[in-house]
């Protein structure tokens, strides 16, 4: 495919994910995943996990993922194109609807709407937790740390990024 | 460029009265407020866009903050890039928005576009694939986290049809790997069916 192609399918792709990612980006990641590893085949499995990593590792919104799968299908100019198309249309959206929810503030819809998307979005989540643990824990070592931190995270309040950093440690060390 | 919701005043946005007017953040000030919460939201800028605007500028009460992230929630897409823009257009309309949004995104991006860079270059060295399987490892362990938590209000109210829309969705999109937009235009609408017959319902 030729750089311009590139980045219409990117610009595509994440346009219309945009749309869809209902719940945030982290609900996006099974349609990432299957977007970028299964259909385009534009990284590996660990690469991928690896950019997810990475971007809970750096500041900012967790949207930023797609800037590393744009950076690493048409580099920089690709990240650029595809963290605005996963921000643009969702933006513009939410430009319109916060304006049209002042006029009708005692609309009954949007409550609805909003507590029958809860469930929605997490089975989303458990899809991305699902996904992300696949290519985390392929060894019993690698699957006991993925349980670890999940009881870490729920039983006491440590900052999820020391999480991460002890994560990264213990893999340095090569115990994974 | 003539904004569709200037014409309609808010107290918030007012070009008459001075003194609302300086109370409104400047566009500068929203680049600004919205760079240094996003730079210092590590796994999520929400925390931190509360204690900005509603703490420490008090631009909005606590009540108005959650209505506005309740629209954004649920609404599609980065939930904080959808706040970013819908609260810079409440004080200063389209210009306004562009301001947050960017002061949100831009500076991650550049930071994130450097990693980006090191990880195209060092990401095959066999101690950095070490030390990022562990990361991967710590990042899954949160997820799966982040969705018990997130299941603990349905399980208490023992909502036995939520746990089949989510046990669906998740069938749908993480075992079957079926791709979101289809999958979405069965659930949404269907859980929203649901939702509004149980409620109709509940209210005789």
């Amino acid at each position: 495919m030729n750089p311009t192609n590139q980045l219409f399918t990117l610009a595509w792709t994440f346009g219309l994910m945009s749309l869809f990612a209902v719940g945030g980006a982290l609900s996006a990641i099974p349609e990432m995943h299957r977007v970028a590893v299964e259909t385009n085949h534009w990284m590996s499995d660990r690469q991928f996990a690896d950019m997810v990593a990475i971007a809970q590792l750096s500041p900012g919104p967790n949207v930023l993922v797609v800037t590393l799968i744009g950076f690493h299908v048409a580099g920089i100019l690709g990240g650029l194109v595809a963290t605005l198309s996963m921000c643009g249309p969702t933006a513009i959206v939410a430009y319109i609807v916060s304006g049209t929810m002042e006029r009708s503030r005692d609309a009954q819809w949007p409550a609805l709407v909003q507590s029958a998307l809860v469930p929605v979005s997490i089975g989303l989540m458990a899809a991305s937790a699902m996904i992300l643990g696949l290519s985390a824990g392929q060894s019993w070592v690698a699957a006991v740390l993925v349980l670890a931190s999940a009881l870490v995270t729920l039983l006491t309040r440590l900052h999820p990024l020391l999480m991460l950093a002890v994560g990264g440690c213990l893999g340095f060390a090569g115990i994974i | 460029m003539v904004d569709p919701y200037r014409t309609r005043e808010r107290p918030l946005k007012s070009d008459t009265a001075i003194t609302s007017e300086a109370e409104a953040p400047r566009l500068v000030e929203l680049f600004i407020a919205f760079a240094k919460m996003s730079l210092m939201g590590f796994g999520g800028v929400l925390v931190w866009a509360r204690r900005a605007i509603v703490e420490q500028h008090k631009w909005m009460t606590a009540e108005q903050f959650n209505q506005t992230f309740a629209l954004c929630h649920f609404l599609p897409g980065p939930n904080i890039v959808n706040l970013s823009v819908v609260f810079g257009s409440k004080f200063r309309g389209i210009p306004g928005a562009i301001a947050a949004f960017l002061g949100l995104v831009l500076p991650p991006v550049l930071i994130v576009l450097c990693l980006a860079i090191l990880y195209a270059r060092f990401g095959e060295i066999e101690a950095l694939r070490r030390t990022l399987a562990g990361v991967v490892c710590a990042t899954a362990g949160l997820f799966f986290a982040t969705v018990v938590k997130m299941m603990q209000p349905i399980v208490k109210e023992r909502s036995v049809v939520a746990l089949v829309v989510i046990a669906a969705v998740f069938a749908a999109v993480g075992l079957m790997r079926w791709p979101l937009q289809p999958v979405l235009l069965v659930a949404v609408p269907a859980s929203i069916l649901i939702v509004y017959v149980i409620r109709k319902r509940a209210v005789p």
